[in-house]
């Protein structure tokens, strides 16, 4: 589990395919809405997030990060009954943390993966709970134990899912 | 400028975002603002759904249908013998649906009844633990329309809320925003099953003093007028006393994380309890039969009443007057058969076996043919000219009043809705 530091001229900056960009959210986003039917466990894994965190750490584009995380989310969104933004609002700030920790960090190992995925769904977790209680009223229960059991569980899949995505990254 | 690029970015994105959260949460009809949005992500979303499903649903059609037929013969023997002891129930079922039908139109009840369901399959969800909500492979081509009530082979699933051009979106009862009207089978309780944070289902606002049997069934109380009386919402699994109400956790009768196909309840019928005179005679009989203190009627004498009736009535029958029932002679109904009749215990309606009940009006034909009846013959002491003596000159013979429609309860006084 090592967190290596990386110097600016060691930063490898990464494109996707037009078609990546566009099918891979839209993948995770339909995964997420099936699996759960057939295995409801599933539900605790967030694979946009998961995508999010991917993306904005590749291209290391603040920009770039916050923008694939609003549209992720707002996607996202789209397929509830809440107001569209909750998700939207927490993945933009998302996308834009784990960008900008990617311009500072060597985000290619397994380590710094773990905890990073960790740590960014803990705060998206918060951020969404915060919204949605403070501005759509809804009345959402916070547990600490199932928080950070679905973070790590997460994280764990993250680490596969990041190793797989790895093929689709084309040097910029 | 260039230095707070990135953070000026981020302060736009999540302005906007807000923004149109805020115009979401003030407008009431924040589905329709956020319409267009939500349709362009179900249409990129779903079509990859329904293919799966249907390659899997066919998949699993072609092994089970073609060539896994083991066991075939013996399941058929068995489900053969199955129909057989359902028919039987069906039978004392269908006797406990027209008497409550009989009871309920004499108080002048209103019933729904499924008149029509459209099957669906699920293909997918929300994907969040927040929104409780499925999507279904059949929309507003389909016939589908908002608040229509959906339904598994169990018992209730939940409501459409959002409805699309292939599919809609279904609100499950264990949602926070979900509210269905539901009573307790055997206490009677009524109240409101809604869903918590935590996946639950709970039905509060009970008084802490009632009390409430763990495992007794809820249904629906058909008060929401989205779900018909009578669907089966689950049983109570726990009770815990939270100072002034009770908190009745409920366990839901319908796979609600484990749906795939459905039935959305695209029709429904609402009409009174068919009110004939001689099914009221016989409900009438029976509500006789649980008042024994009622006096017997002073015998007249008189022959011409003698051959009309000709038949022998029995002592009990006379307890409520036949002319009341009729709707004929309102002075002669007395006001408490009406309590008497509230007092009952209201027997569970089966929507779909009430549905399907008929009128009772074929089991009498003529006056006399009531004393035929076995619920009224424990008192078999002959009484002809009693019966129709109390009866004033203009009311219809029984069987005459069969065949006209059937007359609202509201009009029978005393009879009038609690």
């Amino acid at each position: 589990m090592a967190v290596t530091y990386t110097s600016r001229e060691q930063i490898e900056v990464y494109r996707f395919s037009l078609p990546v960009a566009v099918l891979a959210p839209l993948l995770a986003i339909f995964f997420q809405a099936f699996i759960p039917l057939r295995f409801p466990f599933f539900s605790i894994f967030d694979l946009p997030l998961l995508v999010v965190i991917f993306f904005a750490m590749a291209r290391r584009s603040p920009v770039a990060g916050l923008l694939t995380g609003a549209c992720i989310g707002l996607l996202q969104d789209s397929l509830t009954h809440h107001p569209i933004g909750v998700y939207g609002i927490a993945k933009t700030f998302v996308g834009y943390g784990a960008s900008s920790l990617g311009v500072k960090l060597d985000v290619e190992s397994v380590g710094t993966r773990l905890l990073v995925t960790t740590t960014f769904y803990v705060i998206h977790e918060v951020l969404y709970f915060l919204i949605a209680r403070g501005m759509v009223r809804l009345d959402l229960h916070w547990s600490w134990p199932h928080e950070l059991g679905s973070a790590i569980a997460n994280a764990i899949l993250g680490v596969f899912l990041f190793a797989l995505m790895d093929r689709l990254k084309q040097r910029a | 400028m260039g230095r707070y690029r990135n953070v000026t970015f981020l302060a736009a994105a999540i302005f906007i975002q807000i923004l149109g959260l805020a115009i979401q949460v003030k407008r009431s009809t924040e589905n329709e603002s956020s319409r267009l949005i939500r349709v362009w992500a179900v249409t990129a979303v779903t079509p990859l759904e329904k293919g799966i499903v249907r390659l899997q649903t066919g998949t699993t059609d072609l092994w089970h249908n073609y060539f896994y037929l083991r066991g075939v013969r013996q399941e058929n023997r068995r489900l053969r013998e199955q129909i057989e002891q359902l028919q039987l129930e069906q039978v004392r079922l269908k006797q406990d649906a027209d008497q409550a039908r009989r009871l309920q139109g004499l108080l002048g009840f209103k019933e729904q009844f499924i008149a029509k369901t459209t099957a669906a399959q699920v293909i997918g969800s929300s994907g969040s633990e927040q929104s409780r909500t499925v999507y279904i492979d059949k929309g507003s081509r389909d016939g589908i329309e908002p608040s229509m009530a959906v339904i598994s082979s169990q018992g209730v699933v939940g409501k459409v809320i959002n409805v699309f051009k292939s599919t809609a979106q279904v609100l499950l009862i264990n949602d926070q925003q979900s509210g269905v009207g539901a009573i307790l089978e055997q206490s009677r309780l009524q109240g409101v099953l809604k869903g918590k944070a935590s996946g639950e289902t709970v039905i509060d606002k009970i008084m802490s003093e009632e009390e409430v049997k763990l495992g007794d069934r809820v249904l629906t109380s058909g008060g929401d007028q989205i779900f018909p009386k009578g669907l089966p919402l689950g049983t109570v699994a726990r009770v815990t006393k939270g100072g002034e109400f009770l908190q009745v956790i409920i366990k839901p009768a319908a796979e609600l994380s484990h749906l795939e196909e459905v039935l959305v309840i695209t029709k429904k019928e609402e009409h009174a309890a068919p009110v004939s005179t001689a099914t009221s005679v016989r409900a009438a009989d029976i509500l006789a039969q649980r008042l024994p203190s009622v006096p017997d009627k002073p015998q007249m004498e008189s022959p011409a009443a003698n051959a009309v009736v000709g038949q022998t009535k029995p002592q009990n029958a006379t307890a409520i007057q036949p002319g009341a029932v009729t709707g004929s002679a309102p002075q002669t109904k007395p006001r408490g058969s009406t309590n008497a009749t509230t007092a009952q215990p209201k027997p569970p309606l089966d929507a779909s076996g009430a549905a399907k009940s008929s009128p009772a009006k074929t089991q009498v034909s003529t006056p006399g043919a009531v004393t035929a009846k076995p619920t009224v013959i424990a008192t078999p002491e002959p009484k002809p000219a009693a019966v129709k003596a109390s009866v004033p000159p203009t009311s219809k013979p029984a069987a005459n009043a069969a065949q006209t429609p059937s007359k609202p309860a509201s009009e029978i006084p005393g009879d009038t809705p609690q």
